[in-house]
């Protein structure tokens, strides 16, 4: 029988999807009858007072976890989230039940091997339970106690060559599209420099002194597939600027039916034949694009890489050849005013290896701004909005950019500075007398 | 700045401060050094180090206290 009656989770399972619950169901059973005889070093019912106190948080509609502490493994001061449970007696498996963060490889590419030695380790160490991915991207694992994490640290360490994420106020794990290992629509290779900066800004990532988290997201092309322009603080969005280059063969192969819109993706439904003009040309935001003599053409002086026509006929439409990304900056999630989607603050760069100028141009000044002038738990976007974009501009060197401007006249104002008017702001004011009368 | 004339003015600083609170953010700490960020960064990191300091987090948000002191370290038996 179970520990703990949970008729309102049991209920849960009910549904057509896939149900956590009957997932932790599966855990404490696995748990109890331990087969492979793992030497459990956390209670080996967690998962049933995890069940237990998530039942008593339904029933009294209230959360019965704690967060923060001053857990974390020596020298850093992210990776680790302290949990505890403000029901310790009853529920004494998960009295402790501390969040680890593990740093994901780019790409979130994995062995089978890798895969079972981390399960392996957290069977052992934790409580098996884990979350592929968290929403930062890193490995989650779910649920530890105090005396285990050094532990886990030095086997991740030393086994499986694998390091603790970002939390807190750090540099959060950057994270990264599947890029140009798996799709042809990668401008840049994600991979490499999400590896790069994780690698270079270690102390960034470890030890906390900024004013509040940071995050690095590195999408190859502008579908944006980890959300950077969202989410990011710094988000790199792959871009092109030459020409898309089109395949007249293929555009026909589309127009003919013989070639599936999408690669097929809609299949499951009869939409009738493929019309161009209707899914592909009139849904053109900057209607860059028209037939002529049933050949398509596109003005791509006007296209904003908004990904429609490639993605609808990607056989005939391809990405440019000369490629870079855009760099966004300020993103965040709604706790102080609002939402706010990136602001370009870079329209084109090359990413090459060592990405010097990306690292010394772009990063560095802007964290050195942030980290001096950002009150505590202030994020970038914030402190953007309240010293204004031009202050950003300042710090880092670029240009004023008409493609900068967001919307037309969300902001009328050009801030002069007197050392680029003309004669300054003092005026003669005998002169000014003259045409004016007091 | 030396680093044990940092340590002297970090632990008289936040020993001043110990009734009212006892847990700081970074900035915190660097205007007590007067020094800039990436100068405290490297002392306050030394201090972490020697066991002088230790870090807290909520998960969103780190801060930093006198090893052993407060609340936290009591209240989720952690000494």
């Amino acid at each position: 029988m179970a520990k703990h009656e949970t008729p309102l989770l049991d209920q849960l399972e009910s549904g057509p999807w896939p149900s956590f619950v009957s997932d932790l169901k599966q855990e404490i059973e696995s748990r109890a009858k331990n087969e492979k005889g793992v030497e459990f070093q956390i209670p080996q019912d967690v998962c049933e007072d995890l069940l237990g106190i998530l039942e008593l948080s339904y029933k009294h509609g209230r959360t019965h976890w704690k967060h923060g502490g001053i857990v974390g493994v020596f020298g850093y001061g992210g990776g680790v989230i302290g949990r505890y449970c403000d029901q310790p007696e009853m529920f004494p498996g998960v009295a402790h039940f501390h969040t680890m963060r593990v740093s994901q490889p780019a790409g979130k590419f994995y062995t089978t091997k890798y895969l079972k030695d981390i399960c392996d380790l957290w069977e052992m160490r934790g409580s098996g339970l884990t979350n592929m991915h968290g929403s930062t991207g890193d490995i989650i694992f779910l649920g530890t106690t105090t005396p285990q994490l050094e532990e886990i640290f030095w086997e991740l360490g030393h086994n499986l060559h694998q390091d603790l994420g970002g939390s807190g106020s750090n540099l959060r794990t950057p994270s990264d599209c599947v890029g140009q290992a798996r799709c042809e629509w990668a401008c840049y290779d994600t991979q490499a420099i999400c590896h790069d900066l994780t690698v270079e800004y270690q102390d960034e990532l470890h030890r906390p002194a900024f004013p509040y988290k940071f995050k690095f997201k590195f999408d190859g092309c502008p579908n944006c597939c980890v959300a950077s322009i969202a989410r990011a603080d710094l988000s790199f969005i792959g871009t092109w600027r030459d020409d898309i280059r089109i395949d007249q063969e293929a555009v026909a192969a589309y127009m003919g039916g013989e070639l599936p819109p999408n690669g097929g993706a809609h299949a499951g439904r009869d939409w009738g034949p493929f019309d161009i003009q209707k899914e592909v040309i009139d849904l053109c935001p900057t209607k860059c694009m028209w037939l002529e003599g049933g050949k398509l053409k596109i003005e791509n002086r006007e296209c904003t890489r908004c990904m429609h026509c490639i993605n609808v006929m990607p056989r005939a439409l391809r990405i440019g050849n000369d490629r870079g990304c855009s760099i966004f900056a300020g993103a965040k999630a709604p706790i102080l005013d609002g939402a706010q989607m990136g602001s370009l603050i870079v329209p084109f760069i090359k990413v090459e290896e060592p990405y010097d100028e990306i690292k010394e141009k772009v990063i560095e000044p802007i964290w050195d701004w942030w980290m001096e002038e950002g009150k505590n738990r202030e994020r970038l976007g914030e402190l953007m909005k309240r010293q204004g974009f031009q202050k950003l501009l300042e710090v880092t060197g670029f240009k004023p950019d008409p493609r900068m401007v967001q919307e037309p006249r969300h902001n009328p104002y050009i801030f002069w500075k007197e050392d680029e008017v003309e004669g300054g702001f003092k005026r003669d004011i005998n002169e000014f007398r003259k045409f004016h009368q007091r | 700045m030396e680093y044990e004339e940092a340590k002297q003015k970090i632990v008289d600083g936040l020993t001043k401060k110990q009734k009212v609170k006892s847990k700081f953010y970074f900035n915190d700490l660097a205007k007590i050094l007067e020094e800039k960020p990436r100068v405290a960064k490297k002392l306050i990191n030394q201090m972490v180090q020697e066991g002088v300091l230790e870090y807290w987090s909520s998960g969103s948000t780190s801060m930093y206290g006198l090893k052993g002191t407060g609340k936290q370290a009591h209240a989720e038996h952690e000494d």
